[in-house]
């Protein structure tokens, strides 16, 4: 009897040891297969989930089902089992009994199903709710100036107790009904012991003969014991109940990531036709955002060819920032067609096209690590050396303030770079770009963080290193810009003018009234 | 990463799993049981009704022990006392079934008490944002504690209820059911207690051990988190550089660590339950064996077995329980500790007595004003200045020089060292806050929205704006238009941050300002994400909404401000020249620098 207990421990910590193998291994295919699959996806991909929703996605999520999925493992397998060696145990035993034990369990089940029936949605609801409750708190600290300038503090509270309200609510109500879980179980095992040795004293006292009622009363005892162990492994199972509508909505927010298919696709085109760097074509490209009732781009048509500089500019929101996007194809364009280097963008493999491409956003992204990994990033990393690095930093005019910095070229840069200056960081994220060495630059609004002097500098010194390249700019201030080969100026999603800055003065009311507001009077004469 | 941080970001953690210490485990629930206020007398009733409710199941076997003695009375000659069987029957089913009621009347309550409380206390939270002083969000960390408390929170009101009803059951049992034991019969007691003992400290070891390996799980997880965090918001610039490979290099390695440490975590704490029931079928072993010697010698009856065998299964149990029990009561002593370290932030102090009320004209003086965020390290050194009412202010200097100190005193965000600012010849210190803040219509920085309609958005605290006014203010915003395009005009919810784009929310919040008819105006850069030419649009506006009122605006481009009444120049934090556009210009001095360095580049053509 004690090798037997012995044997069963000795089995279970086998039992034990596949189990967490393959829940933590289940968790980390998870996590890869989301990782995996996001980073495939497009912006617009990105944007549908959030980021804040994605990051959630991939560990909390995957937390509560490796939790289920073990705890599942453990239980589910082991207390059917045991249910049904037990009950094959005592199948053979006085009817009475089984029929007891069968009613107790169909009980338990009923039970259990009601109270899931009645939780599991109510589980969903307060997911929604919390991200409720979160969002106004964040909003409430974001905004926390206004809020206090306009004497607002009793509107957001007011905003805020609705919600908690609610939330609290669903989880009083949600708890109340998990609250009958234990006693319930417990009554019904308790009773059906009783049962037993109650059915029992009735059927020995019915038995004939001495011999008859021993082996019935032996039979009650073991009776009770097996009759119990199923009670206990169908109890077990309720452990997971208590997890699983969690997990399974987690599972599901987790299936969501995975099966969403990235709406941009590779192509095949590695190489591109020789003759043909460094020129892009925009060919009466329209663009909607997904979900916007309007156009945000329409019919826009114009070339570069190699070598060029090409600004564009406009009034805020008139699709500067999204005309460049649709070039390493973070979008794809909705008609009309986006060529580089001879071939269109849709039909590039997606890396062969961003080999091209040195992309500098309007804000500055920076990765835990130190400036030179920063700087020498991506797929040409094995190949620059120490001193490229210098020198696109030297180029983007950050030498001097990360000379000063503790560890110069291998100083720390923290997370999001936040013992960085915003100008600082810009200029990191421009000598990444260079120290690519691309066919191409594109600045989407990148030198606005900078002072007027730094920005004068780093442009003409990027001039004369990057000759030959050709380079798209963003840009707001005319200074920035009119010295560029050619002018793309837009206004509400459509090309109002395109030419160099003297004529566009001339020609173009939109680029006017931008030059008017920045210059003064004697310098648009000119 | 450490595991600090990767608790802020709120991790909520697998059941059992050891979380932090906290600094003071009484004192924290002490605090919170008196937090808990009126449901104070609910929950001493749930933890009484706790230990009444086990302490009645545990009645049950002794009762099971009679009816057997009863059946193996009656079994040599087959007349069993039916009749004693029922009563006693009858009797144990009325113990049960009050037990459950008991206990379902315990769980009621305290899943009340429980979710109320960490209702009331998400409340309190929000509340006391708004309570605090602004200087306490200048620390960097504010955002993450922030999202931490309210987490905790939410963990509290479920870990509370598990806990406390899992300790006291648990307790109850084990307890309970050795004294039952005792009493029942003391030998076989001792062989229970002797034969599990050994079970005990083997647990006791396996569970100290597996600590350090769940404590690696939460560290990279942390890790896992970090690394995510920074791909996903740098997305773009990873796929452009073809960065993925880097960044799936460094994912890979997490996730082993990860797994790693989660399987050695699982493991051990899988190894627990097997070996519960290990240490429970052992003693049961024993007990049968020595309890059948016994019976053998007549020293005890076949239904006191009977009674054992449950009974060492009820105490064998809950020391599982109460290990966990302990943990999960340490974490949500860590959880208060925390939510309570916030909620004792000294507040903003109360202005209840302040009689003083204004409706100012716009006269607003600046005496020998000095004022330093960190004790020791003054940035205004004696500012003095006198604005009368309806001048333009302008304040100018490079990025970080200090110009929204200025705003943040005007507005009283933050007191003042020494010194004092007065409107209308009253001293701000003798007005309560919310009436300075009538004074002024604001404009920040950072545009901030929330999700709800633009109606709400720019209506927000205010009541009795109506319609034909939000339009007039909009078109002059030069945003009216844009927002006739949305689908439901002016009921649009704006929820994600793409709909709109950094101007168009610049122009939203500038609307929101101009619906307010205060004496002053604070623009503090308010059109740094506006175009230039909207900016003109905007200014145009402004212009006549300045035109009345006294307005301090805060700018980077210069031309925007030339013809200031008075310009303030700040530079490292202080105060350097002051005067209007034509005098700071003849002074030749860090002014002109600045003024300069923003037309040279028109020479470059």
């Amino acid at each position: 009897m004690l090798a037997c207990a012995f044997g069963s421990l000795l089995l279970a910590i086998v039992v034990g040891l596949f189990i967490a193998s393959m829940g933590t291994s289940v968790g980390k295919a998870m996590r890869e297969r989301q990782f995996d699959q996001v980073e495939k996806y497009s912006s617009a991909e990105i944007n549908r989930f959030s980021i804040y929703s994605l990051i959630t996605r991939s560990t909390n999520d995957v937390n509560q089902v490796q939790t289920a999925f073990i705890l599942g493992l453990m239980v589910a397998i082991r207390a059917p089992m045991m249910a049904a060696l037990a009950i094959m145990k005592i199948s053979s035993k006085n009817i009475g009994w089984v029929e007891v034990t069968v009613f107790c369990v169909l009980v338990m089940l009923a039970c259990i199903g009601a109270i899931l029936w009645f939780t599991f949605p109510r589980f969903k609801r307060i997911q929604w709710m919390n991200d409720d409750v979160n969002r106004i708190t964040k909003e409430g600290l974001s905004g926390i100036h206004v809020v206090h300038a306009y004497n607002a503090e009793g509107y957001q509270e007011g905003k805020f107790k609705k919600a908690n309200d609610e939330l609290t609510g669903t989880h009083v109500s949600v708890t109340r009904a998990m609250a009958f879980l234990q006693p319930v179980m417990t009554t019904i095992m308790s009773m059906l012991g009783l049962a037993i040795y109650w059915l029992g004293a009735v059927i020995i006292s019915e038995a004939e003969g001495l011999e008859e009622r021993l082996i019935d009363f032996s039979d009650m005892i073991v009776f009770s014991s097996y009759a119990m162990q199923i009670i206990a492994a169908f109890m077990m199972l309720i452990i997971v109940f208590m997890i699983l509508p969690r997990a399974m909505v987690a599972a599901r927010r987790i299936d969501e990531v995975v099966s969403t298919q990235p709406t941009i696709l590779d192509g095949d085109v590695v190489e591109s036709p020789a003759g043909m760097e460094g020129r892009i074509s925009f060919r009466n490209v329209s663009f909607r955002y997904p979900g916007a009732a309007q156009d945000a781009l329409t019919d826009i048509s114009f070339d570069v060819e190699k070598g060029e500089t090409v600004a564009i500019i406009g009034s805020t929101g008139s699709g500067k920032s999204t005309l460049v996007k649709l070039i390493p194809r973070f979008y794809d364009v909705g008609s009309g067609e986006v060529v580089v280097d001879g071939v269109n963008v849709k039909d590039y493999r997606l890396d062969a096209l961003h080999r091209k491409i040195g992309y500098v956003p309007q804000k500055a992204v920076m990765f835990q690590g130190t400036v030179a990994s920063n700087v020498n990033y991506g797929d040409t990393e094995g190949e620059r050396t120490e001193e490229d690095v210098r020198k696109a930093i030297e180029i983007a005019q950050g030498a001097e303030f990360v000379e000063r910095m503790e560890g110069g070229y291998e100083g720390k840069v923290a997370e999001g770079g936040t013992n960085l200056s915003g100008g600082q960081k810009q200029r990191l994220s421009i000598a990444r770009a260079v120290c690519r060495r691309p066919e191409l630059y594109i600045f989407d609004d990148s030198f606005s963080a900078l002072d007027y002097k730094t920005d004068r500098q780093l442009r003409s010194q990027l001039k004369k290193e990057t000759a030959g390249v050709t380079t798209i700019i963003v840009a707001q201030r005319i200074g920035t810009i009119r010295d560029a080969d050619k002018i793309v100026v837009l206004d509400e999603g459509r090309v109002a003018g395109i030419g160099k800055h003297e004529d566009l003065l001339r020609e173009c009311e939109v680029y006017y009234q931008i030059a008017r507001s920045q210059l003064s009077e004697e310098e648009l004469v000119r | 990463m450490s595991p600090d941080q990767e608790r802020r970001r709120g991790q909520r953690h697998a059941p059992g799993t050891p979380t932090e210490k906290p600094e003071n485990f009484r004192q924290a629930w002490s605090r919170l049981f008196r937090y808990m206020g009126r449901y104070r007398a609910w929950f001493v009733v749930a933890v009484i009704l706790a230990v009444m409710g086990t302490a009645l199941t545990l009645l049950g076997p002794n009762v099971l022990s009679d009816i057997t003695n009863i059946i193996k009375d009656g079994l040599l000659t087959g007349d069993i006392d039916l009749e004693g069987i029922a009563a006693l029957g009858f009797w144990l089913a009325a113990i049960y079934g009050i037990s459950a009621a008991i206990s379902l009347v315990q769980g009621l309550i305290m899943a009340t008490v429980a979710q109320r409380t960490a209702g009331s206390l998400r409340e309190d939270i929000s509340r006391k944002i708004d309570r605090v002083p602004l200087g306490y969000f200048d620390s960097a960390k504010s955002g993450d504690l922030m999202s931490r408390v309210t987490n905790d929170a939410d963990s509290l009101g479920q870990d509370t209820n598990r806990s406390v009803s899992t300790m006291i059951v648990a307790i109850t049992q084990f307890l309970g059911s050795l004294l039952m034991m005792m009493y029942t019969n003391l030998t076989l007691a001792g062989v229970a207690v002797g034969s599990t003992a050994f079970g005990f400290v083997l647990m006791v070891l396996i569970m100290s051990r597996s600590q350090k390996h769940f404590e690696a799980q939460q560290n990279h997880l942390g890790a896992m988190n970090g690394h995510i965090t920074e791909t996903y918001n740098s997305h773009s610039i990873v796929k452009s550089y073809n960065g993925d490979k880097r960044a799936k290099r460094e994912f890979d390695q997490i996730n082993e660590d990860l797994r790693h440490s989660g399987f050695m975590a699982m493991f051990m704490a899988g190894t627990m339950m097997p070996l519960m029931n290990f240490i429970g079928n052992f003693g049961y072993v024993m007990v049968c064996i020595v309890g059948a010697m016994m019976v053998l010698d007549g020293s005890v009856t076949i239904g006191t077995i009977v009674a054992f065998m449950i009974y060492i299964r009820l105490f064998t149990n809950p020391l599982q329980q109460m290990s966990q029990g302990l943990t999960v009561m340490q974490s949500v002593a860590a959880a208060s500790e925390r939510i309570f370290g916030f909620l004792d932030e000294p507040e903003l102090e109360d202005e209840s007595r302040k009689a003083g009320r204004i409706h100012a004209k716009g006269h607003v003086e600046f005496r020998d004003v000095r004022f330093s965020y960190v004790p020791g390290k003054e940035i205004i050194h004696g500012f003095s200045a006198d604005i009368k009412p309806g001048q333009k202010v302008a304040i100018v200097g490079p990025t970080g020089a200090g110009k929204t100190t200025m705003v943040n005193l005007l507005m009283r965000f933050y007191e003042v060292d020494s010194g004092d600012i007065l409107i209308d010849g009253v001293s701000v210190k003798d007005l309560t806050r919310e009436n300075v803040h009538e004074q002024f219509c604001m404009v920040l920085q950072d545009s901030w929205l929330f999700e709800g309609s633009i109606r709400e958005n720019l209506v927000y605290s205010r009541e009795g704006i109506s319609q034909e006014r939000i339009e007039e203010v909009c078109k002059a915003v030069g945003v009216h238009h844009f927002i006739t395009t949305l689908p439901e005009g002016y009921d649009t919810v704006i929820a994600d941050n793409d709909t709109l784009s950094a101007g168009q929310r610049q122009q939203l919040t500038i609307a929101r300002a101009m619906l307010d008819t205060s004496p002053m105006l604070i623009l503090d850069e308010a059109t740094s994400s506006v175009d230039t030419r909207t900016e003109q649009i905007i200014q145009q506006a402004m212009d006549s909404l300045a035109r009345e009122r006294t307005s301090f605006v805060i700018a980077h481009r210069l031309s925007t401000i030339r013809n200031s009444d008075l310009i303030i120049v700040m530079r490292n934090g202080s105060v350097v020249e002051q005067g209007t556009h034509d005098e700071l210009l003849a002074k030749g001095g860090f002014y002109q620098d600045l003024y300069d360095s923003q037309f040279e580049e028109t020479d470059m053509g």
